[in-house]
């Protein structure tokens, strides 16, 4: 049974059967957390209130100038890529999913989150918050699914520098928000600072989204590789809310519409932002 | 006799239901790796006071949902349960008399050898890592048994369930 289910799907059905008896169980496990929020939401004074709103209006102003100049550079980049012939974007769905509170196994860093294949999720999706990739959707069942965060040991994600489009792959450590990245070399152009985003290899991430910054660079004359590492962008032990996201991989094309599609896989090299 | 039956199902039960909750609620993050299996305390338990009403199926089935609640392969739990559930059957009269500390002793040994298994399947799963937090749920579990027997012996007395 255990090597049927490593193997195979076959035994998913039963699983998301069984899982209609714990789902349950998971609430009511997270109900004593979920409702100390809601009590701290509930109680949060007028002063504080009112100092949170100016922040996010300001926060709004930034992000809508900020938003105007990415209207004009997204219309210049399509447009440089029609000139290109291999014209094409990622469209990209999100959906809001809820954490809820319960802790799978002690040594392993999943989360379940309150969305499941009632709405469309399913394994291997990207899982973003407001600040950079959180990790992937491992397992979805119906009302709930397993979230795999970046840092958990098991985890590896392909990143580039955004500096200079250096790639490499980012390996969680199973602290947390500590990453690792163990294949660069010792001469690698990578100082502490730089941001890692993804660079959508392996067709799981989508390109572009922030990963971690570079925290440390450790040399090591000895060997052929540095040890360099990373802390994550987003905040993995203290956000309630992610973002699960639907990513067509398969180029649309925007070029004429008579044209025939543009060799997809010259497109996709360019897109991940080859240099 | 029947009625007996029925309220001995119920308060199995909600018993392993309330372990099952216990066993993913996460009140203070940084007590996590001390989190102890209730669910196989309280399955030890019953295998204990009434060996002729749960068995080894019984164990096998509530494992198969434990490991749809932990996310781990189907099956994993489910062995492990009706390993402990089985020879815990096997030596529940002599475990019966002994001394609460020597009960600890016998939870000891069951919860590491479910540990034990864990980590196998797992690293055959997926690469090899042996931290130390991954005993500390066997430590933990033992100081908890003492606990788990008095309230669940408590409840069974309550409910005049033999």
């Amino acid at each position: 049974m255990l090597v049927v289910d490593y193997r195979s799907e076959r035994l998913s059905r039963l699983r998301s059967l069984l899982s209609v008896l714990t789902y349950p169980l998971q609430a009511l496990a997270s109900l004593p957390v979920d409702l100390s929020h809601s009590f701290a939401d509930t109680v949060i004074s007028f002063v504080e209130l009112q100092k949170e709103n100016r922040r996010l209006k300001e926060q709004q102003f930034v992000n809508d100038a900020k938003l105007l100049k990415l209207a004009a550079l997204e219309k210049e980049n399509t447009r440089l890529r029609m000139l290109l012939e291999n014209s094409f974007q990622l469209g990209e769905q999100v959906l809001v999913a809820e954490l809820v509170s319960v802790k799978l196994a002690p040594y392993e860093h999943t989360v379940v989150v309150n969305k499941g294949t009632r709405f469309g999720v399913h394994a291997e999706q990207p899982v973003l918050d407001a600040n950079g990739i959180v990790g992937q959707v491992i397992r979805a069942l119906p009302s709930s699914s397993e979230v795999m965060l970046i840092t958990d040991p098991d985890h590896a994600i392909p990143v580039q520098v955004n500096r200079n489009g250096l790639r490499t792959i980012a390996f969680g450590t199973g602290q947390p928000n500590r990453l690792h990245l163990p294949f660069l070399a010792n001469n690698a152009d990578v100082v502490p600072g730089d941001l890692l985003v993804t660079s959508g290899l392996g067709g799981v991430f989508p390109a572009g989204y922030p990963v971690a910054v570079v925290d440390k660079f450790e040399a090591r004359p000895d060997k052929s590789f540095a040890n360099i590492y990373a802390t994550p962008k987003a905040d993995l032990e203290k956000s309630r809310e992610f973002l699960i996201v639907w990513s067509h991989s398969t180029p649309v094309v925007l070029g004429e519409p008579g044209k025939p599609p543009a060799d997809a896989q010259d497109g996709r090299e360019s897109a991940n932002g080859a240099p | 006799m029947a009625r007996l039956d029925v309220l001995a199902g119920t308060y199995f039960v909600v018993t392993v239901a309330a372990a099952m909750v216990l066993r993913v609620m996460s009140l203070f993050p940084a007590m996590d790796i001390f989190n102890p299996d209730w669910v196989a305390l309280v399955l030890i338990y019953w295998a204990i006071a009434l060996p002729e009403r749960f068995g080894v199926f019984s164990a096998w089935t509530v494992g198969l949902l434990a490991d749809v609640l932990t996310g781990r392969l189907l099956g994993q739990y489910a062995l492990i349960y009706a390993l402990i559930c089985y020879f815990s059957i096997n030596e529940h009269r002599r475990l019966r008399q002994f001394p609460i500390v020597q009960q600890c002793l016998w939870v000891f040994f069951c919860l590491l050898g479910s540990q034990c298994v864990t980590f196998g399947l797992e690293s055959m799963r997926a690469g090899n890592r042996l931290q130390l937090e991954f005993w500390y749920p066997v430590l933990s579990a033992t100081v908890a048994w003492p606990l788990v027997f008095m309230v669940l012996r408590y409840i069974r007395v309550m409910a005049r369930i033999v």
